[in-house]
């Protein structure tokens, strides 16, 4: 070692030496990083997800035409698909409200309108992710008071 | 306007418009999944408010609407693994414009698959 180097390390002194090094010395978190990964993850789980939806609801069957009441009723009868949309509800929320973030991010400019719209954005997020998860959670599939045609067959069986 | 700098990886061609076709796709899906889960919401309801609800998409104008739904979800859906593919794979960019039109050639298949099936129950009848 010179003897420059030497004084400027007397001058310097390491202060935490058996610290890691970190390249980056402030930082605001990762969450951005975590956002990325995010969208990738839910977002092959929700291709998944979505195209069982879309066969079981659209082709199997009679298709789009056979959707009432009762054919809701007669998957939410099984926990399975209460289980399988709630996860759907979620992961679809979160990317697609987080998908929803980035794109306010890069065109709303001013101030106060992307505050705006991300209020409203997460409003949206919040009041629908939670009307959901209560409806699938507190769903009956035979109300009482309900006429028995509108109803599955298995509510009178 | 800044101009634009030229013979950039993404700028005006396949790079780009996907990326732009993946941003407007996500969009209608984001505003149809809030509307979905309202009227499916209505089950909490009563039977014949579903019903009622459901009744008015049952015309040939939604049928095409939801053709269109399934379009935007299986586009996004494909090219969101082309995404991941550039992002992850170690050949990913240089084969981003060949995935493209994988992508293409699997939306194809997959809405050949879905269309006739499709319309056939929106203007079949009953």
């Amino acid at each position: 070692m010179t003897t420059t180097q030497t004084q400027a390390a007397a001058q310097l002194p390491i202060e935490n030496p058996g610290e890691a090094y970190k390249r980056r010395k402030t930082t605001r978190g990762n969450f951005e990083l975590y956002s990325w990964v995010f969208m990738r993850a839910s977002g092959v789980v929700l291709l998944v997800l979505i195209f069982v939806h879309l066969f079981v609801n659209l082709v199997a069957g009679e298709g789009i035409t056979a959707i009432d009441f009762g054919f809701v009723a007669g998957k939410w009868a099984s926990p399975f698909w209460q289980v399988i949309d709630l996860v759907m509800l979620w992961l679809a929320m979160l990317h697609g409200t987080n998908g929803m973030r980035t794109i306010v991010n890069d065109y709303a400019e001013r101030d106060g309108l992307r505050m705006w719209l991300k209020i409203a954005l997460y409003t949206a997020f919040v009041v629908v992710t939670v009307l959901g998860t209560l409806v699938i959670f507190t769903f009956d599939p035979c109300p009482a008071d309900a006429p028995a045609n509108l109803l599955p067959s298995f509510c009178t069986a | 306007m800044p101009s634009a700098p030229a013979g950039t990886l993404y700028r005006g061609r396949e790079g780009m418009w996907s990326w732009v076709a993946h941003r407007v796709t996500g969009v209608l899906i984001f505003f149809f999944l809030l509307v979905h889960v309202l009227d499916t919401s209505l089950v909490r309801v009563s039977p014949e408010a579903y019903n009622a609800v459901i009744g008015t998409y049952k015309n040939p104008i939604m049928g095409l609407g939801e053709a269109g739904l399934v379009a935007a979800i299986v586009f996004h859906a494909f090219n969101g693994i082309r995404l991941m593919l550039v992002d992850f794979w170690s050949k990913g960019t240089r084969y981003h414009r060949v995935m493209l039109w994988v992508v293409m050639g699997l939306f194809v298949v997959t809405m050949a698959g879905f269309l006739p099936r499709h319309l056939m129950h929106v203007f079949g009848g009953e």
